[in-house]
């Protein structure tokens, strides 16, 4: 059972949340010139990293935002909530529970930013 | 219960040799996919120079991990042919295989709780009909003369509107068929080869000729993998990518219990599915969990939802313990079909994609991956299961039409 900081309401159990799959999949600049090939690496293919892996959740039964988060696909260790929006933190040389040193958001630190995947682009 | 005692062990099962230099061939993955697609290479093929290369101890994955469940009542043409010629070599296997794995085909029933189930249900007992799977459309009252256990009362949270039934369905002994299998792969002269996990792939240009391995390097002419969860890490190795997400998906057993459960239920709405082993614990599964994981466990919630369904359905198991809890690690894909065939990568093949389904389409996954491994081309079961169906569109759907949520 995962605990899960949200950036609006604070740590919360993971049943009030949804799962929304890989962070950082823009929708394709033009999608008109994409090949089948293309199409489907956007559809269909994800990545599936055992290790460290930036994910989107939703605070379904709570504020209802999105936000990124890099979690360890193993352990299960949540390293960094961060905004939608934002570049995926580096954790390298961090604790495991990456509290301190990175751009990414200590679990349970407070965030205004609740931009959508893709508005900065 | 038809059989009341397990069989006894054979003395000798198999040996534990050195790899060798080189085979023929290479099976990654020592479950039940590798073992049977490593016996039908011996048999079908000619093939015996060829080893299984298994990164802990035999079958003691995904394979040791379900919940034994065997049935073929998919919904598309393309799924009932491979379930159900997979159930077709369930029946013949113990025999073929000279060692029975108790299957035991006491039925499968699918219950539904909602009018769009009993809508589903219906259509996929005629699509089943259609494609000689056995299937039939019970009403609740049927229902509870199969299944005395069941509550069948219609004023609870999730009333029983009725049930799919494949009686020629049923449960087998997973660890035995991991050992028949095995105990014929070592007959045959193929090496089986625990504790060598695979740590890289050599190419000469793109077409792979040899395994780097914790227990050296191993030349070889063609590669199958059969990882299950860990596909897409071996295929990430090798130079491509898998449409593959890993997911954890937990079972549990209760403390033994007389035989009270003579069927196996499963229902997709309430996500629940029951039998009862041959030595009377419970078996009971749940859905995956949501998230991506590799570890070999999973949420509490989804256990706690899981016994709050089973309980009402069952009254008689609200004082029953929990024995024991683990989780495998299931691949799933976003048409919740298998992925069996060609790779991107020369001389190497991949089955995987199997999700929540892969102990019952073990016959047939070895089968049509060994034709597959040894000419080159897939076998007209498998075809359908082709990587390509990403790129065309061809895909096959069975979410939710394979009669349980993945």
């Amino acid at each position: 059972m995962l605990l899960i900081s949200c950036p609006n309401c604070g740590p919360r159990d993971e049943t009030e949340f949804h799962y929304g799959g890989q962070a950082h999949v823009p929708y394709p600049e033009n999608p008109n010139d994409l090949t089948d090939r293309e199409w489907a690496e956007y559809l269909f293919y994800r990545e599936n990293t055992k290790g460290t892996f930036a994910e989107r959740w939703v605070h379904s039964t709570g504020c209802r935002q999105w936000f990124n988060m890099l979690r360890d696909t193993v352990s299960y260790d949540i390293h960094s909530i961060y905004a939608m929006g934002s570049p995926r933190p580096d954790i390298a040389g961090q604790s495991a529970q990456g509290q301190a040193g990175g751009p990414g958001l200590a679990p349970g630190a407070p965030t205004t930013t609740t931009s959508p995947e893709g508005a900065q682009k | 219960m038809s059989v009341d005692h397990l069989p006894e062990h054979p003395d000798f099962l198999w040996r534990n040799p050195e790899p060798k230099k080189s085979y023929d061939a290479v099976i990654v993955g020592g479950g039940g996919h590798g073992l049977a697609t490593a016996y039908f290479l011996a048999k079908n093929h000619g093939m015996t120079n060829i080893a299984i290369l298994e990164k802990g101890w035999l079958a003691g994955g995904n394979m040791a991990r379900n919940t034994t469940i065997i049935r073929s009542n998919y919904l598309w043409d393309e799924s009932a042919a491979i379930y159900e010629h997979a159930l077709k070599l369930w029946e013949i296997l113990p025999e073929e295989l000279e060692y029975d794995f108790l299957f035991s085909q006491r039925g499968v029933m699918n219950l539904a709780h909602t009018l769009g189930d009993v809508r589903e249900s219906m259509r996929r007992v005629g699509a089943n009909r259609l494609n000689g799977v056995d299937a039939e459309w019970l009403e609740p009252d049927q229902v509870k003369e199969l299944c005395p256990i069941l509550n069948t009362s219609d004023n609870i949270r999730y009333p029983v509107m009725g049930a799919t039934y494949q009686p020629r369905a049923g449960i087998a002994k997973h660890d035995h068929v991991a050992w028949a299998f095995a105990r014929k792969c070592d007959e045959l002269g193929v090496d089986i080869i625990q504790n060598c996990e695979v740590t890289g792939f050599i190419k000469d240009g793109n077409r792979v000729t040899g395994v780097k391995t914790t227990r050296g390097t191993i030349n070889t002419e063609k590669v199958g993998l059969a990882a299950a969860g860990h596909s897409s890490v071996l295929a990430e190795m090798a130079g491509f990518r898998l449409p593959i997400q890993s997911h954890p998906l937990q079972a549990l057993v209760s403390e033994l219990h007389e035989p009270v459960h003579p069927t196996v239920v499963m229902s997709n709405h309430v996500h629940v599915y029951v039998s009862q082993a041959h030595k009377g614990e419970l078996v009971m599964g749940a859905g995956v969990d949501s998230y991506n994981g590799y570890g070999q466990r999973g949420s509490f919630h989804v256990i706690e939802e899981q016994m709050a369904a089973a309980v009402e359905l069952f009254p008689i198991f609200a004082r029953a313990h929990v024995l024991r809890t683990w989780g495998g690690i299931v691949d799933t894909t976003l048409d919740a079909s298998p992925i069996v065939g060609v790779t991107p990568v020369e001389n190497m093949f991949v089955n995987c994609g199997w999700g929540t389904g892969g102990f019952k389409g073990t016959p047939a996954a070895g089968l049509t991956f060994a034709h597959t491994i040894a000419t080159g081309a897939p076998h007209e079961l498998n075809a359908p299961f082709a990587l390509e169906r990403f790129e065309t569109g061809a895909l096959i759907d069975e979410h939710g039409a394979a009669a349980v949520a993945h």
